[in-house]
């Protein structure tokens, strides 16, 4: 059986990582090859990279980082934002990328996550989603980072992108994201009973109890997380041994 | 020289990248005599394995590889490539390993299809885990597997129940795992060091 997984994430802009304080023996915190091989040392199971830059020319500073990463990286990971073509999967493929994640492009169009998944396979694709709760108690989803709120109501996109071929739902609670207060444990739990495939929990960590309900109780396959990372707040191997004991199974 | 075997799949360059961390040289190639001239053969694969190995026969590379008397490795739709039949696209495989490959079947809704993330191998018996103990992690990512056999070399287990599959295969000088050496850390390095020392 699979172990539960524990994930960085990494905000690249313009090919550097934006968060991030000194680690010692890390020379450059801002070189996210650095910080993200640096990680993997520690017990990462996985990675993830994200690309926050918004310009033209970005986006090949971006593509030459994600072969850098493929180069050194001898885990898997992910990398992510504004990705909205099969044309664009492709050369992040290419580059070295293990998977790809999908966001708002996919909410616009879905058939996006069905093209890719025919190609590339579904193990290439994950589809992350961003809802949070409305006053009538559903949980709708939002894309742009949170700024704009869709009619797609949660569960049923969940199932329709795993219908059309996405691998992994990464899910983040925006009534959640930022406030280091824990994951919300029942609907990670009715989601991932829901689900076929993986679920990575994102959005809300701020301790070592979160992270191990969220896997527990939430029965989710995975947890991300940046800042508590990032900060050193949690060392991975500090976090991991903390899980072991707590009786979750994880890769130490 | 290592020929990577070329057959436009997936992500192949990470094999690659995985023989250059060790200080190999390798090349990427569906040329017969360029891969019949390599020490050693890898074919590496991801994606859907019944297309894959509709792709090498397009090539021709089907009976290039049965030919091969140097040490090969198949990694994961490499190696479903490498057994008699999958259920993936239900294809005639190469017939290497005489293990037939099947979908997983989720007894819980614990049981996540694909299986994607880091188990534990046991029961290691080749070369390729010289070094390697029962119980070290590798990274996997699959839906379908090779059930036990005569073959196997390593196993793992999926779901709550536990099923036990080939984690690992070999028949004479071809290898095979269904996880990703090249993307399982300091584990996958050792393996992939040990095949080149075959």
């Amino acid at each position: 059986m699979v172990s539960k997984r524990i994930i960085p994430c990494l905000d690249v802009k313009e090919g550097r990582t934006v968060k991030g304080v000194n680690f010692e023996g890390l020379t450059d915190i801002g070189d996210p090859v650095e910080l993200g091989t640096y990680y993997a040392s520690q017990g990462a199971d996985e990675l993830v990279y994200l690309d926050i830059t918004a310009s033209r020319e970005g986006r090949s500073t971006f593509l030459d980082l994600v072969r850098r990463v493929a180069d050194r990286v001898d885990i898997p990971f992910t990398v992510g934002g504004g990705i909205s073509s099969l044309a664009e999967a492709e050369a992040l493929l290419m580059a070295g990328a293990d998977k790809i994640s999908v966001n708002s492009a996919a909410v616009r169009r879905p058939e996006l996550i069905t093209e890719i998944a025919s190609r590339y396979g579904s193990q290439f694709v994950v589809v992350a989603i961003d809802a949070r709760s409305t006053p009538d108690g559903s949980w709708r989803v939002t894309t742009h980072g949170g700024s704009r709120l869709t009619d797609r109501e949660l569960f049923a996109w969940a199932s329709e992108a795993a219908d059309r071929g996405a691998g992994e739902i990464l899910f983040t609670s925006m009534d959640h994201d930022g406030t280091r207060s824990g994951y919300p444990c029942p609907l990670f739990a009715r989601l991932c009973s829901q689900l076929p495939v993986p679920v990575i929990a994102s959005g809300g960590a701020g301790s070592i109890d979160d992270i191990a309900r969220v896997l527990s109780e939430g029965r989710a396959d995975a947890a991300l997380a940046a800042s508590i990372f990032h900060y050193n707040e949690i060392p991975i191997p500090v976090l991991k041994r903390a899980l072991a004991e707590r009786g979750i199974y994880v890769r130490r | 020289m290592i020929a990577v075997i070329d057959y436009s799949t997936g992500n192949l360059h990470s094999v690659g990248n995985a023989l250059s961390r060790l200080g190999a040289e390798w090349t990427l190639t569906a040329d017969p005599a360029a891969i019949h001239a390599a020490s050693h053969v890898i074919l590496p694969g991801v994606g859907h394995a019944g297309e894959a190995i509709a792709r090498l026969r397009e090539r021709g590379l089907d009976s290039v590889i049965r030919d091969l008397r140097h040490p090969v490795l198949g990694i994961c739709v490499g190696m479903q490539a490498l057994c008699r039949h999958t259920a993936e696209g239900d294809a005639e495989g190469l017939g290497i390993f005489d293990a037939r490959v099947r979908r997983f079947e989720p007894r819980s809704e614990a049981d996540k299809v694909p299986v994607m993330g880091w188990a534990p191998i046991a029961n290691l018996e080749s070369k390729l885990f010289t070094g390697i103990s029962g119980g070290e992690f590798v990274y996997f990512v699959h839906s379908y597997y090779a059930h036990l056999c005569p073959d196997t070399i390593a196993t793992s287990r999926f779901g709550t129940e536990g099923m036990m599959y080939s984690a690992a295969l070999k028949y004479e000088n071809f290898y095979a795992t269904q996880f990703h050496p090249e993307k399982s850390g300091d584990v996958g390095s050792r393996i992939l060091a040990n095949f080149l020392n075959l």
